[in-house]
């Protein structure tokens, strides 16, 4: 899980002056028209270094390619076809493709099974290097490579930082529904280096990241009595998190990774508690008879989002994290559920249950402003992107009697919608924040 | 038991794959004199005695937890059985329907159990004998998905997970 990417140069390539009129996306105004752009194979020293970096340009190319963001021009209309690392590009034979940026890379080992991978980010009507970075990597990480660099081009052309170096935990689900097999499951964000966390002996359900990205919190019907869990990712090792007379479910750690808040179920009655990691200490934070239950916390841990039918009705209610000041703040036609805030702070999102349809959703943390982005028969358990522009779900869809399940993105704009493409069927995605 | 005997062509199959004490079983056992197969009833206190001559479920409204008149009689019948085996300990299974949020349901199913536990217990039953589990929507019975499945879903089952034939 370590991988160390080493910065040996930054900005340090040549070429660099600041342009004038930036290139740039602006993803705050709505849709936009994807920025058509050419990713050149990287180059390699050695042939081995070559096909890597191949490899890195595909990954690079679809990263950009699936934000919505960004259009690869097809590399058989390419008409500069080799460029170098240490002279200008033909800006001319990019401009006629109507390529507004330009990113090109070039590989080469430095011993011991190591690559520094070079690139550079071309303003193609400017004419002027807008980053040009090299990593030191070992050979076996040159997919993280890849997508720290879709990000750097994502961050530098959008002002945004990106969401590509990350990875998704979810639920891989299998057979038939009444005896469904359910495991935990760890992929990249673009579905490679996908593995099962555990055999499917137990039900799981709903898997969380810690911010460290070492952890997840997820409920686990070990041993048929249904609690809250730690997986330890390094050490592949699961214990119990606290003591809890009652179920405990709808686990979700604090932005700062120190607290976990679920609800726990007594005597038929769900309400919400937190825990302290380190100390174990558990405070209850709501006290009602109504179902509290899908708490998430504020970023900066001043507040708790959750869901409750203390009004009649499934409706989103925003606290301060002690329990006090609970004001609702879902006011549409249909029952809310599922409140996650965006990691921005700006936006809390939902599923929202209408006209025998589900959608997910996203509102101010007032409750104004609401936007549906999706929908489906279900769809549920929205996740955010660490940037707070895209959100992962759920979705079962019906063809006949027959239902399937499946992992979705989907940005802002609610125009982007992508399969996530996974082995087996997946549900309860959730996306880890940037790998540090 | 007498007025069950209706039910024992049902009873033999799912007995067969019982391995229920044979004197409980003996006492009950009826059949059909004029066949030359000797078909066993559950035996008194068993798993399946409480399933096929009790009833083991009993079924909720939408986003409802509330016991009606029909979950009522079913779990009066549970408590008079309950009562005859004092030795057999329970778990009270609350599942929802597939048309919920997943945590939510989980909060909805536990309700249910403990609903119906809390109308055991009203009638008589030691609450140390009724655990409960939710499972939300995670173990439907009906694979369908329309109105018909869901009410089948819906619903609480009484799991006798120590029997005595006491």
């Amino acid at each position: 899980m370590k991988l160390a990417v080493r910065f040996l140069f930054v900005a340090a390539l040549l070429f660099t002056t600041q342009a004038f009129a930036e290139l740039r996306v602006d993803i705050t105004q709505g849709r936009v028209e994807p920025m058509p752009l050419a990713v050149v194979e990287f180059t390699g020293e050695t042939e081995q270094a070559a096909l890597i970096g191949r490899q890195i340009a595909q990954v690079v190319s679809a990263d950009l390619e699936r934000s919505g963001l960004f259009r690869p021009i097809d590399p058989k209309a390419f008409i500069q076809k080799e460029l170098s690392m240490t002279t200008l590009p033909r800006f001319g034979d990019w401009r006629i493709l109507n390529a507004q940026a330009l990113v090109q890379g070039h590989a080469v080992p430095t011993g011991n099974g190591e690559l520094s991978i070079q690139f550079r980010l071309w303003d193609v009507s400017a004419e002027v290097q807008m980053v040009g970075l090299a990593y030191n990597t070992v050979e076996d990480n040159w997919r993280r490579v890849a997508h720290i660099i879709a990000d750097t081009i994502y961050q530098r052309i959008t002002g945004e930082t990106g969401y590509f170096d990350t990875r998704v935990v979810y639920v891989a689900e299998s057979g038939p529904a009444n005896r469904r097999v359910k495991r935990l499951a760890i992929m990249d964000q673009d579905g490679a280096k996908h593995r099962f966390l555990t055999d499917g002996s137990d039900l799981v359900l709903t898997p969380r990241f810690s911010p460290t990205l070492q952890e997840i919190t997820y409920l686990s019907y070990y041993k048929n009595t249904p609690r809250v869990y730690l997986f330890n990712i390094d050490t592949g090792r699961q214990s119990i998190l606290g003591d809890f007379p009652g179920m405990t479910f709808a686990p979700r750690f604090s932005f700062d990774g120190t607290k976990v808040v679920m609800s726990m179920a007594r005597d038929g009655n769900s309400d919400i508690y937190t825990m302290d990691i380190a100390s174990r200490q558990t405070r209850r934070i709501t006290n009602h008879s109504s179902i509290d239950t899908s708490p998430s916390f504020s970023p900066d841990g001043t507040q708790i989002a959750f869901n409750s039918d203390r009004g009649g009705a499934q409706q989103i209610y925003v606290m301060d994290s002690n329990g006090k000041n609970v004001r609702r703040i879902s006011f549409g036609k249909g029952r809310y559920a599922t409140p996650v805030w965006s990691p921005r702070g700006d936006l809390i999102a939902f599923t929202k249950m209408t006209g025998g349809k589900f959608y997910i959703g996203v509102m101010r943390t007032d409750g104004s402003g609401e936007r549906l982005l999706a929908d489906g028969y279900l769809v549920e358990s929205p996740t955010w992107a660490p940037n707070g522009r895209v959100l992962m779900f759920y979705r079962e869809t019906l063809r006949g009697e027959k239902k399937t399940t499946k992992l979705y993105s989907v940005d802002l704009t609610g125009y982007n919608e992508r399969e996530v493409i996974t082995p087996l069927e997946g549900s309860d995605p959730a996306w880890s924040p940037l790998i540090p | 038991m007498r007025k069950f005997l209706g039910l024992v062509g049902v009873v033999a199959l799912l007995a067969a794959c019982e391995t229920a004490p044979q004197d409980g079983a003996n006492a009950n056992a009826s059949g059909d004199s004029s066949s030359t197969a000797q078909t066993l009833a559950p035996a008194a206190g068993s798993a399946q005695d409480f399933v096929v001559n009790v009833g083991d479920r009993v079924f909720f409204g939408f986003d409802q937890y509330n016991v009606n008149a029909d979950a009522r009689a079913t779990l009066e019948k549970q408590a008079v059985w309950l009562k005859k085996f004092p030795g057999v300990t329970v778990t009270v299974e609350g599942h929802a329907d597939e048309r919920g949020t997943r945590e939510y349901n989980l909060a909805l199913g536990e309700r249910r159990a403990n609903a119906a536990k809390e109308y055991l217990v009203s009638l008589g039953v030691d609450a140390m004998r009724i655990k409960t589990i939710s499972y939300g929507k995670e173990r439907p019975v009906a694979l369908g998905h329309n109105e018909a499945a869901w009410a089948q879903n819906r619903r609480s089952v009484t799991v006798v997970s120590v029997g005595a034939g006491s």
